[in-house]
């Protein structure tokens, strides 16, 4: 029993929180705009049905994915192209510092301006914020391979696409899902983040849509869904890295 | 005499990191024959692991020049195996990938061919059951019996290694020694062995070749009369001993100046 109680300890303390919060606002008759108790919010979370959170939820979720893959597919080349010529590095480096230094609520609206509405600026939004922590990641993994493998490489006479393939991006691998796993919650972020400037679905515009009319605790639901699909999507990469590159973690004693 | 490796009036100069150039090398003439095996012995900083950087294309001299088979050495010769102080076996692959590697790494391909000789070699280590496990689930002796493996799988006419059991404890370096000398007994190779251990050196070698720094050069070349096949035995023939002697002087006077 108190084995089990340890391994869990986590959950049931959160468990035992959602009670007091439950009490407290029973006790305090707290309005239900201000702070909705749980069961408030299980009740408004009920009343949408499941189709309609079906539908927000994979707005969020097909946005964030999408930028998310084009993050990948835009940052690694760019990473190896960095690594590989000292020139590029010159120049592309300070404009990512900009990229990265521009805050990504104040670029949003003039995005969806550019680009119109629909998916596509959506996408923008979310693969620039995704973008920076995997370029940056990425050239640090395939410079930090350790002298002796270039020069074993080097003495094999390889040529510079197969040392990259076969000796960097290998020990790339542990810099580059640390990155992957940050620019996935980026992602979810990203994607709110332009649902808030321009969208009509989607947990972002319905948490905004909810709170203009006071129904909080429909909005609290959403965050909650927000927060759980951020949890589960880092977790996948998670579970990706140790299944398929399961080498590269740190061992356990 | 045709010569295997030659080096003729090699100079190396580097240049520091404060801009001032440092002479690694200066004037070494070396010359092996064929199927001899040399040890490189000195001081830290008298430029041994550049003479097999050297040999190995890896650097190209600042003077005078390198030549293999009687060609200018310019770049990695396939004719070459290389071992590493470090085992640097790639973490992700098997022991016996990781012996196919070069393989894989120059041509991209690995054949059947390969993969039985990769099988053989394995055997020869003596580590037929350890071909499917991962580079840290080994010793570090073994991890360096699988270095040595994978830098013989296209069996190469010279073999240069830069202080390969420098990583290992004292056991284990002895026991690799012999593990060498039997290596290098069922196939003959030009060997080029960097080490600080004059014992490894008298023990393996045809030759020691006494190095000394500031600029590195070479001080003396001693042919090392002992019989061959080496055993446990020659480690306490009198001439092993007193050789020992004579270089540990040299090596510490040489050092002192």
């Amino acid at each position: 029993m108190k084995a089990f109680a340890f391994r869990h300890a986590s959950l049931l303390a959160f468990i035992v929180l959602l009670g007091l919060w439950e009490l407290a606002c029973r006790a305090l008759a707290v309005p239900e705009f201000i702070l909705p108790a749980p069961s408030a919010i299980a009740l408004a979370a009920g009343s949408l049905g499941l189709a309609r959170w079906a539908e927000h939820v994979w707005a969020t979720i097909e946005v964030a994915l999408l930028g998310y893959a084009l993050a990948i597919a835009l940052s690694i080349p760019l990473a190896v192209a960095i690594t590989r010529s000292a020139l590029l590095s010159r120049i592309v480096m300070p404009w990512l510092v900009v990229i990265q230094s521009t805050p990504i609520v104040a670029v949003a609206p003039i995005i969806v301006v550019t680009l119109g509405a629909g998916v596509l600026p959506r996408v923008a939004i979310t693969t620039l914020l995704a973008f920076f922590p995997l370029v940056v990641s990425t050239c640090l993994g395939l410079s930090s391979v350790p002298a002796e493998f270039i020069e074993l490489s080097r003495s094999l006479r390889a040529n510079t696409a197969r040392q990259y393939w076969q000796v960097r991006m290998p020990f790339a691998i542990p810099h580059v899902f640390s990155a992957m796993k940050v620019s996935v919650t980026l992602a979810v972020v990203g994607a709110v983040v332009a649902e808030f400037v321009a969208a009509e679905k989607g947990l972002g515009y319905l948490i905004l849509f909810t709170t203009s009319s006071f129904k909080v605790p429909v909005a609290f639901a959403a965050l909650a869904l927000l927060v759980l699909s951020s949890l589960t999507l880092y977790s996948l990469v998670q579970w990706v890295h140790q299944r398929f590159f399961g080498w590269s973690s740190p061992k356990k004693a | 005499m045709p010569c295997v490796i030659d080096l003729n009036a090699v100079t190396q100069t580097f240049v520091s990191s404060d801009g001032s150039p440092v002479t690694a090398l200066h004037n070494v003439n070396l010359h092996l024959q064929r199927n001899e095996f040399i040890s490189l012995i000195g001081p830290s900083g008298c430029g041994k692991s550049t003479v097999l950087r050297l040999i190995a294309g890896l650097l190209r001299p600042s003077a005078g020049e390198v030549r293999i088979f009687d060609l200018p050495v310019t770049e990695p010769r396939d004719e070459i195996g290389m071992v590493f102080q470090k085992p640097t076996l790639l973490p992700w692959l098997s022991v016996v990938d990781n012996i196919t590697f070069p393989m894989r790494h120059k041509y991209g391909r690995v054949d059947a061919r390969d993969q039985a000789r990769a099988q053989a070699l394995l055997q020869m280590i003596g580590l037929q059951d350890f071909g499917h496990k991962r580079p840290h689930e080994l010793s570090g002796g073994m991890q360096q019996r699988v270095a040595i493996a994978r830098s013989l799988l296209h069996d190469p006419d010279i073999l240069l290694m830069d202080e390969p059991f420098s990583a290992l404890d004292a056991l284990t370096r002895d026991e690799m020694s012999f593990e060498l000398l039997r290596i290098c007994s069922e196939r003959p190779k030009t060997v080029v062995f960097v080490t600080h251990s004059i014992q490894e050196a008298l023990l393996l070698s045809d030759r020691i070749v006494v190095m000394s720094a500031r600029p590195g050069r070479v001080s003396q070349i001693i042919d090392v009369p002992l019989a061959r096949p080496r055993t446990l035995q020659t480690l306490t023939d009198p001439v092993f001993t007193r050789m020992a002697n004579e270089i540990r002087e040299q090596v510490f006077t040489r050092h002192a100046h």
